[in-house]
């Protein structure tokens, strides 16, 4: 059965079908739609709702949460998730399981409240203080919303690590049929490292300090082979019309349904265009990048933001292949038409210097 | 030979690291005692603080994490929620929940969480070298208001106590000290009648303990003793701030 839902709710609804039993958040635009959802919702399962006092109390709720042993999750935008970063920091060296939800909005500073993919880089560089990463899923559409909660929680627990769902204004806020129909609770995975009381057993102790620096470094280094376990395992993407393409489009969220949207005009006109959409932003999906540059000399990164997905396709074709760039930075959200005659542009020019 | 007295079994075979004549170790021998005496070791989960008691778990033999400097009390109410049938106290030094950690410990306190929070007041940062705490009393001197503490400078020094007192979400809010025998047996049995409250789900409670750092306030041992009762407790009256009925 499809509902028709905002992303922000049928984030929320997800998440509660995965699992989460905890919700802890403070309010910012444009996702006060999934508090407030929680706020109804949670206390139909006899869950934990807060709306903390602040963005940095709520991700601390949710590590309280998490080492309690709970699926917990938290959301904010932009501005409130820089806040929580010294929580995230705290999570991944704790290595304790957490969702945390941004619904980007233009930025920086107080920004706006309009879409904006201008978070990327904070949340694939881990975005705290420290040597550590996030899983970064991003979804395109509110139904993959639905379906990337779920894996957010479990990858959550499956690595002990924070996982940030990555999504804007418009796909928290725009209303599309969604079905639930799916989602199961999924895996369950041990949970020996949770603080329940030290009741027949020995007591534990979870922390992030290390004096001794060898101790530290060895930590740094274990959180760097899961990461690399996690980079082997982990990388979700979409090809869309890529084999017998010219020029491959990278996009992601909303900037992917636009660009498919300028695709399907391009092809219209018999110019061959094709896209990636990386789904995980990290692990980002480097390899498929590499192979497709074997065939293709033309890369075309399009992103709501003034070129940070850019940095990424760079480290992937590492100096291979020739990448253009579109970017409508600060809430703006160009056309499907507007790109449509930008792409083309740089497909014609391209042309032209191939021939040349 | 009958014994008498001995190690709790709530506290590790362990070393204390903090300096002499600190009151930390007091205050850790103090919650192992009533932790042991009210049979909590089992449910006991505990909040480490940033600071000089954030070492606590390597003598605690109970569950604890360690929390980033200021959050005891959100971290605190996360366990406590998922939880509710464990015991869950934090333990916070003056920077911690005073200055950094203002704002998690206020509204955990107003929200009435069912936690405790024992707060080392002891008028300074000290793991990081003597810097002026929200609890440096007018005058003194610390490595970061050299010529003394100035209200017009840097402020007044805060009441932690009286100021969530008047939060309905609090139940029981004690200071005491730990600078001579009798206050100390006043200190357990405050830390011991918070406990309480949290367990016969009354509110918020919250044991501030005046405690000796002749490290950082450059003193002997018995003149910083002394100190808190000339002195500190001047600012900061001992007694029974808040109690509703448990």
């Amino acid at each position: 059965m499809k509902r028709l839902m905002s992303g922000n709710a049928a984030a929320g609804e997800a998440a509660v079908l995965a699992g989460c039993t905890c919700y802890f958040g403070y309010p910012i635009t444009p996702q006060n739609e999934l508090t407030e959802y929680m706020a109804k919702r949670i206390p139909e399962i006899g869950g934990v709702f807060i709306q903390s006092e602040s963005e940095i109390a709520a991700i601390n709720m949710v590590l309280g949460a998490s080492v309690a042993g709970a699926r917990a999750m938290t959301s904010s935008s932009g501005p409130g998730i820089s806040l929580k970063q010294e929580g995230i920091s705290y999570l991944a060296a704790d290595e304790l399981p957490a969702v945390i939800l941004n619904m980007v909005r233009g930025g920086p500073g107080m920004g706006n409240i309009s879409p904006a993919q201008s978070d990327y880089l904070q949340a694939t560089r881990g975005g705290g203080h420290g040597d550590y990463r996030t899983i970064v899923l991003a979804p395109s559409s509110v139904q993959e919303i639905a379906d990337l909660m779920p894996l957010a929680f479990d990858l959550a627990e499956k690595y002990r690590n924070p996982v940030v769902v990555l999504g804007d204004g418009m796909l928290g806020q725009m209303m599309e049929p969604v079905s639930f129909d799916h989602i199961t609770k999924g895996d369950t995975y041990p949970k020996d490292y949770t603080l329940t009381g030290a009741k027949g057993r020995a007591s534990r102790m979870v922390r992030s300090l290390l004096f001794d620096v060898k101790e530290e470094e060895e930590h740094n280094w274990k959180l760097s082979r899961k990461y690399r376990r996690i980079e082997q395992n982990e990388v979700r993407y979409e090809t869309y019309l890529i084999e017998d393409a010219k020029m491959v489009v990278v996009a992601y969220g909303t900037s992917a349904r636009i660009a498919k949207g300028a695709i399907t005009r391009l092809r219209r006109e018999n110019l061959k265009v094709g896209m990636i959409r990386p789904i995980t932003l990290w692990p980002f999906p480097a390899k498929i990048i590499q192979d497709t540059a074997k065939q293709i000399h033309d890369f075309f990164v399009f992103e709501m933001s003034a070129g940070q997905l850019i940095e990424d396709v760079r480290l992937a074709l590492e100096g291979k292949g020739h990448v253009h760039f579109y970017g409508r930075p600060g809430g703006i959200i160009p056309t499907p038409v507007e790109l449509y005659r930008i792409i083309s542009r740089h497909y014609y020019q391209a042309e032209r210097s191939r021939k040349s | 030979m009958k014994k008498v007295y001995s190690r709790p079994s709530s506290l590790k075979e362990a070393h204390f690291h903090y300096c002499p004549g600190c009151g930390h170790a007091i205050v850790n021998r103090l919650l192992a005692e009533i932790i042991d005496e009210m049979n909590l070791r089992d449910s006991a989960i505990c909040v480490a603080p940033a600071g000089c008691g954030m070492l606590v778990y390597n003598y605690f033999d109970i569950d604890t994490l360690e929390s980033a400097h200021g959050r005891g009390a959100a971290v605190a109410t996360g366990i406590k929620r998922v939880r509710p049938d464990n015991l869950v106290f934090s333990y916070q030094g003056d920077g911690d929940l005073a200055a950094i950690g203002t704002a998690e410990s206020f509204h955990a306190a107003n929200r009435g969480e069912l936690i405790t929070v024992i707060f080392v007041n002891n008028g300074v940062y000290g793991m990081t070298g003597g810097q002026m705490a929200p609890t440096t009393v007018i005058d003194q001197v610390t490595t970061t208001t050299p010529s003394g503490r100035a209200s017009n400078q840097a402020g007044h020094p805060v009441r932690m106590c009286e100021v969530l007192a008047v939060l309905d979400g609090t139940s029981y809010l004690e200071r005491v000290a730990v600078n001579k025998p009798a206050a100390i047996t006043a200190a357990k049995k405050a830390i011991a009648k918070a406990f309480q409250h949290q367990l016969n789900r009354t509110g918020f409670s919250m044991v501030e303990v005046l405690s000796p750092c002749p490290t950082n306030w450059k003193m002997g041992t018995i003149e910083a003793c002394k100190w808190i009762d000339d002195v500190m407790s001047k600012q900061f009256p001992l007694g029974v701030v808040k109690e509703v009925k448990c």
